[in-house]
């Protein structure tokens, strides 16, 4: 239980429930958050712009309701006008209340229209940095197409990210200040929604089609949101950090990523054989970051809908049916291709999946195994 | 009709069946309304129940009570059991107990038809409790963890349960759709002599108008959770981009069929209300001209405008534009609505029973969720409140106040007409102020939630989120056992309590504040005469 809750609850029974103005409400919003972005900041204006419209229109009706109510009842002895429907006014009304309101909606969509080209055509003939953005049943996936990078983004556990929990991942996705980024949305199983509100657009990954979005960073800071559309069981925990840097950082941080990469890649093809405890303890963590969201860290799953692998009859089985479903998914369920995975990952996670939880059978996955399957 | 064959149907007639035959062998337009009632008020309860379970579990952050696919699954039959089950047969049931009386038919035109259309529902009923709970059981598959939009892919990925679902939605539709040919039939052909169009009372245009918008995209929707199954069992790939599908053509159909379903949910209490709020004003409806056009104007650019529930999926700029603007203009009508409840409470001699006051609040919470529809309609910004909280609290407080208050009001405006007895007055206000205190705890902090950043559907939320969760869960028990107070209401009046006259109320107009309180078991045998 996090005190953040039990001061909440305390402040709540204090004040019998009722709502209060003091201590924590500066923590909380009341409107959407500063923009990072010019696209979010014309969002943002139109925003304010509709909700003032409303807010006027709103005290205008309740006015005249409850002046009304006030002085036409029957307690207070007035008679009712049985001709108020027959006057110029009830004969025109019907005229003048539309055209009323029609200039209310001309107002709000001649502003609506013009912010809706420019948030949403992405500019052409600029150059654009784009990121490709794919949703997976949990977790994100960022494409750094023209830099050749590739960012996987998970939750983190409430153990370790405490009070930033459902709002901090692994990897966040590092964007440089004063950059116009294009994202392009798809997703490799089912709906998703990309929706960080400082950039201010929310846009919804879908498999088969690629959509597109950019937004022109304009403040460097940590920008928090989450996936919008429901995606099945942990749709809760598809947190998404954008963290905008200064170009520097930006050229430092796709250094690193290089070098991991290039680092990694020759590990994976060094031709090396594997020890089993090495490959285990590589397994093993692997395994509690890609597979666990699903498959339980204790191998138990969650069935129906995530079978168990601890005793089940693929990870105790043959190495190669095994291998067929964890390259290439199991169609008509939740269990995707991994095939993207290199081949020492793949097979570190078989070996793990096959001597962990007591499973015990011994085998040992070698990436040449992987490698010769595909 | 010839003499001889009235005198024939009198001796039939005035048998009353009794026992369990005078229910499931009805075909008495106030028998059948009654079920469609009773029935409504107990799949009420259900869907109560698991919204009831929705705000518990978020009342903390972190998961306590169910499971997530449980939640998902709570979430997906609470919408639909609202929707299919509270909602559309309770204003069914008002139809078919006032329609009749109000045009001086003596029960609705097919009535044999109309047995069959309520009896579809609880078989329909029964399939949608047994895809919720069929997981629970060995080899169940699992849980429908989809929302009531039934959005593919992911409604591919689900155990049997969704086809339990699917063949729920097709009976539920037929259903509508049987109640809807009975209710037009009997709208343009057992009108009193002498009743034109234009002399209706407006609760029946509002049925004549929702009954074809029912027959025009209930198919719709049929065909598209048809075109899932096929996906799911045949091998088709309608909505599989893998198999040349798509997967948005299924998000086109159902809101095709979404949208104008606000419309139905919501015009038949716009008709209750425009009975409602003339009684206690004591004056005439305000623009009745108006208002026919108004609902016909809302019921046709309703059609037309469903791709506003979907701005996020990337349609090009031409069409969010005309869906933007296209929905914008539904403000037009819908405001007329709205003025002419206003002009009729004006300068009129208002007394506030309980059927006014829910009226009141219609009003002022309608035009407040019908505001904050403008801002969701405006693209750019939707991009923002989409799939938020914000939206959750929008369209409660579209559906509660223009639904479910209007059947609330309804059935406390004509429940001495049905049981011949007043209900407790005191009780009745005690039940209305608890009921929009809580619904406004509940649903009034949700929108700072939305614009905040909570998206809607989750079940597990950041410590961010905690105050307005706290206040909300907080409301939706008020809300939600103040039903409770209704279920006592409406026994107690139905046992006994002072006499109602045949007017019941003294501002009442209207064919059927003419017949005894409660009404003969047939009325209108001959018809009255309208001047």
């Amino acid at each position: 239980m996090c005190s953040r809750f039990k001061e909440t609850m305390g402040f709540a029974l204090a004040s019998s429930g009722l709502l209060g103005a003091t201590g924590s409400q500066a923590e909380y919003g009341l409107n959407f958050v500063e923009p990072a972005a010019g696209v979010a900041q014309e969002i943002y204006d139109i925003h304010m712009m509709t909700m003032q419209v409303s807010t006027v229109l709103l005290l205008i009706v309740f006015g005249i309701v409850f002046y009304s109510l006030y002085y036409h009842r029957k307690s207070k002895g007035f008679e009712p006008d049985q001709n108020f429907h027959k006057s110029w006014f009830g004969n025109w009304s019907w005229v003048i209340v539309p055209v009323m309101v029609l200039g209310v909606d001309l107002t709000i969509a001649s502003k609506a229209d013009a912010v809706l080209k420019k948030v949403w055509v992405v500019p052409e003939g600029e150059k654009l940095m784009d990121v490709k953005v794919t949703g997976h049943q949990w977790w994100w996936e960022f494409d750094y197409l023209d830099h050749n990078i590739k960012v996987e983004s998970r939750y983190i556990p409430q153990e370790k990210s405490e009070d930033l929990y459902l709002r901090e991942v692994d990897n966040r996705l590092l964007l440089p200040n004063n950059t116009k980024v294009r994202f392009l949305h798809t997703s490799a199983d089912v709906l998703h929604a990309f929706w960080v509100p400082a950039l201010g657009f929310k846009k919804d990954a879908i498999p088969g089609y690629v959509t597109e979005t950019w937004a022109d960073l304009d403040r460097e800071g940590v920008f928090r949101g989450q996936c919008a559309e429901i995606c099945g069981t942990w749709h809760s925990r598809m947190p998404i950090v954008v963290e905008v840097v200064s170009q520097d950082k930006f050229d430092n941080w796709l250094e690193e990523q290089n070098q991991i990469k290039v680092a990694a890649l020759a590990e994976a093809s060094a031709g090396k054989t594997w020890s089993k405890d090495e490959l285990m303890a590589k397994g093993e963590e692997l395994y509690n970051t890609k597979c666990a969201a699903c498959h339980q860290v204790s191998g138990l799953g969650l069935p129906p809908a995530f079978p168990a692998l601890k005793a089940s009859p693929i990870a105790l089985g043959p190495v190669a049916a095994h291998l067929d479903i964890v390259l290439n998914g199991k169609e008509g369920t939740a269990m995707q291709a991994w095939g993207t995975m290199n081949d020492l990952e793949i097979a570190a996670i078989m070996t793990y999946e096959r001597n962990a939880w007591d499973n015990n059978t011994g085998d040992v996955v070698q990436p040449a195994d992987v490698k010769q399957a595909r | 009709m010839s003499t001889t064959t009235l005198t024939h149907d009198d001796a039939h007639h005035h048998e009353t069946p009794t026992g369990w035959r005078r229910w499931l062998y009805s075909t008495n337009h106030k028998d059948i309304g009654t079920l469609y009632l009773l029935f409504a008020l107990t799949m009420l309860f259900l869907g109560g129940a698991s919204a009831m379970v929705i705000r518990a579990e978020l009342f903390m952050p972190g998961i306590q009570l169910v499971d997530p696919d449980l939640y998902n699954n709570l979430v997906t039959n609470h919408a639909l059991i609202m929707i299919f089950g509270a909602v559309m047969p309770a204003a069914a049931g008002l139809a078919n107990w006032m329609i009749p009386m109000m045009i001086g038919a003596p029960d609705m035109a097919l009535p044999r038809m109309n047995n069959l259309s309520f009896w579809i529902l609880p078989a329909a009923a029964t399939m949608l409790i047994l895809s919720f709970v069929v997981p629970f059981f060995p080899g169940g598959g699992t849980q429908i963890n989809t929302g009531w939009t039934l959005y593919p892919p992911l409604s591919i990925q689900v155990g049997m349960s969704m086809d339990f679902l699917i063949f729920a939605i097709h009976l539920l539709g037929a259903s509508s759709i049987l109640a809807s040919i009975n209710i037009i039939v009997t709208l343009l052909n057992m009108r009193a002599p002498g009743m034109k169009l234009m002399q209706m009372p407006m609760f029946c245009w509002t049925w004549l108008v929702t009954a074809f918008l029912l027959i025009l995209v209930v198919p719709v929707l049929a065909g598209g959770v048809t075109m899932l199954l096929f996906d799911r069992h045949f091998g088709t790939s309608f909505f599989d981009a893998a198999g040349g599908g798509d997967p948005v053509l299924f998000q086109h159909l159902f809101w095709f069929f979404g949208h104008p379903e606000v419309y139905i949910l919501l015009l038949p209490s716009i008709g209750v209300l425009s009975h409602v709020i003339p009684t206690f004003s004591r004056k005439p409806l305000f623009g009745y001209n108006s208002m026919v056009g108004a609902m016909l104007a809302v019921a046709t650019i309703g059609m037309v405008v469903w791709a506003h529930h979907q701005y996020t999926v990337g349609m090009s700029l031409g069409a969010v534009t005309y869906f933007m603007i296209g929905t914008i203009i539904i403000s037009i009508p819908v405001g007329l609505m709205i003025f002419n409840f206003i002009a009729t409470m004006w300068r009129g001699a208002m007394t506030f029973e309980t059927p006014m006051l829910f009226a009141i609040a219609i009003i002022l919470m309608f035009t407040f969720g019908g505001l904050s529809g403008v801002m969701l309609a405006v693209v750019p910004a939707d991009m923002q409140y989409h799939d938020s909280m914000f939206v959750v609290a929008h369209f409660h407080y579209v559906l509660m106040p223009g639904a479910v208050f209007g059947l609330f009001a309804g059935v406390f405006y004509w429940l001495p007409k049905w049981t011949g007895h007043m209900y407790d007055e005191r009780l009745g206000k005690i039940f209305f102020w608890t009921n929009i205190v809580g619904f406004n705890i509940t649903f009034f902090p949700q929108h700072f939630l939305g614009l905040a950043g909570m998206p809607r559907r989750i079940i597990d939320y950041n410590v961010m989120f905690t105050e307005f969760n706290v206040l909300s869960s907080f409301g939706a028990m008020i809300f939600g056992f103040s039903h409770l107070l209704l279920l006592y209401i409406v026994i107690s009046t139905i046992r006994g309590g002072q006499k109602a006259k045949a007017r019941a109320w003294e501002g009442a107009d209207g064919l059927e504040w003419e017949l005894d309180s409660p009404p003969t078991f047939h009325t209108w045998e001959v018809a009255p005469t309208i001047k």
